[in-house]
């Protein structure tokens, strides 16, 4: 196990997808607290879908991938967040049309274009050989901007995600703040797509922060605790795509997450079982005493 | 100049009207008792007067300097996510970010604390919020809304759910804060004895207004006689 850690550090590919690994994961699971409370989850997998349709286009124009998907996604974050709030039932298959014509639209073209290659397969599932420098300078940036941004507005963020009439009635602009959420969210799809591929990487934003919250009851601790389940699964997911010839790396580390979701759920349920029982026990003896 | 003026105000809902034509203004300093029967739009004129909803006609006039971030509000229980991963704590201070730039100053942490100590349950401040009951939270919302202002506090069935000892504290911390502090408090209660010892002004809704004036003036009216007041 030690010597594929090693060999897995020697390669500067290797390198690059450790790094670009824990950035994405880092800010997947900050915001992905909020995308549940909020239940925007639909709306970070319209997008990542959105994403996949962006990156074959820009392949198919021979164009920078990320930096074209980049705008791209961000304005439909935009379009999507207006979707989702308007009017709830039909804002869930209104994302569903969209994020399906996305994926459609991007199989496509690749197939009309460069047919259906390996690159496709990565595109979709994740690949730890995929990633260049530069998007690894990218990635850097970007994540660095989301964390940043995060950190400055926490307390809005709780905020809005709590009580957002109450935020509003407050005076906090709370369209800004939902708006914020949105554009970091494609920010963080577009720098972790290529490492976790278009179809998984809502995964990554979901499954941590669902996990954590198996467990933990402050928002502090859910957010904080998810940013490590998070790296922790990613680490482990590269890993394992490494140690099995480059097995799918968006798959590995959602597989992971879903070991580490029961693993909680079954921590929170011995838990509920063991408080249960003392409160049994306590009633027997006040009775006793009686 | 009044704390705030309500001109000809209509609300709608899709189209479907809910308040009509509602004239009325709140001076400083008083106690106004909204009430009416389930569905007569009270918790929407709130949200309205909270600029939550935009009026189909008229206008909510804010007067005397009073601005969006000086309002304290509690919403009505069903608002609330009641499975929110969150402490008494971290919700209680969620109110002062009105008064704080972008992190919460010593200031803020010292308002959060006096406010829960006057709805007695600082010794909650590290539970989660899901796991209390109805009326505990019910609490730590009424001292997340407290800590939010030192003007106007709108409350949206504060005493619903409350225990009869909790209940009487609460009034008397209400009118505590408006004697002493200056805070005006507009109300919404489905308690009409609590109403009628409490407030200083009523506003009596029923799709529109049907009675706006002092609680001297409403215990003449025959709509008094008709909620069982002798
Ligand atoms: N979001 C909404 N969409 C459409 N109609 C609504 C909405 N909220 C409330 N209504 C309608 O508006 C009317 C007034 O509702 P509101 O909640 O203001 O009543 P209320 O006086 O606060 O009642 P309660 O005493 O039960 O709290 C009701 O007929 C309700 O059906
Ligand atoms: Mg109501």
């Amino acid at each position: 196990m030690f010597d594929i850690l090693v060999s897995m550090f020697s390669y500067s590919y290797g390198i690059r997808a450790i790094v670009v690994g824990i950035l994405v994961a880092l800010c997947a699971s900050l915001l992905g607290v909020s995308l549940i409370l909020k239940k925007y989850a639909m709306v970070g997998d319209g997008l990542s879908h959105v994403g996949f349709g962006s990156l074959a286009i820009a392949t198919a124009l021979n164009v920078a991938p990320l930096e074209v998907s980049l705008p791209i996604m961000i304005v439909v974050a935009f379009i999507l967040l207006k979707i989702s709030e308007n009017s709830k039932i039909k804002g869930d298959s209104a994302i569903a049309l969209i994020s399906t014509s996305a994926l459609a639209i991007g199989v496509v073209v690749i197939s009309v274009t460069s047919g259906m290659n390996i690159d496709v397969y990565n595109y979709m599932f994740g690949s730890i050989l995929a990633i260049s420098q530069s998007d690894m300078i990218l990635c850097i940036i970007l994540s660095v901007i989301v964390i940043t941004l995060f950190i400055l507005f926490y307390n809005r963020i709780f905020a809005v995600t709590f009580d957002e009439n109450s935020a509003k009635a407050m005076g906090v602009r709370t369209n800004y703040y939902n708006m914020l959420i949105a554009i970091l969210t494609a920010v963080t799809i577009v720098i972790g797509m290529k490492l976790m591929g278009a179809l998984l990487i809502s995964g990554l934003l979901i499954f941590p922060a669902l996990s954590s919250m198996r467990v933990f009851k402050k928002f502090k601790s859910v957010v904080i605790s998810s940013a490590i389940i998070s790296i922790a699964c990613v680490f482990i997911g590269i890993y394992l795509s490494f140690a099995f010839n480059n097995l799918a790396t968006g798959a590995c580390i959602v597989c992971v997450n879903l070991v580490v979701f029961f693993v909680c759920w079954l921590v929170a349920f011995i838990k509920q079982k063991v408080e249960l029982n003392k409160r049994k026990k306590q009633v027997v003896l006040e009775n006793k005493q009686e | 100049m009044s704390l705030i003026n309500c001109k000809n105000l209509t609300v709608a809902y899709e189209g479907k009207t809910v308040l009509s034509n509602l004239n009325f203004e709140i001076e400083k300093g008083w106690r106004v008792f909204v009430i009416g029967e389930n569905g007569s739009g009270k918790t929407t004129l709130m949200q309205t007067m909270l600029g939550l909803k935009k009026p189909l006609e008229g206008k909510i006039i804010y007067g005397d300097g009073l601005k969006h971030n000086d309002i304290g509000y509690l919403p009505q229980q069903r608002e609330i996510k009641k499975d929110f991963p969150a402490s008494v704590y971290e919700v209680v201070l969620s109110g002062r970010l009105n008064k704080c730039g972008l992190f919460y100053t010593k200031k803020d942490k010292q308002a959060a604390l006096e406010s829960m100590a006057k709805l007695d349950i600082l010794d909650l401040k590290n539970n989660s919020f899901k796991d209390l009951s109805g009326g505990q939270q019910q609490r730590v919302l009424l001292a997340r809304a407290l800590c939010a202002t030192n003007k106007i506090l709108m409350l949206d069935e504060p005493l619903t759910g409350l225990d009869s000892k909790t209940s009487a504290y609460l009034s008397s911390l209400l009118l505590d804060l408006n004697t002493k502090h200056e805070i005006t408090l507009i109300i919404i209660s489905h308690n009409f004895e609590s109403t009628m010892n409490l407030s200083t002004h009523i506003l009596h809704l029923n799709d529109n207004q049907v009675f706006f004036g002092t609680t001297k003036d409403y215990k003449k009216t025959t709509y008094y006689k008709l909620m069982g007041g002798k």
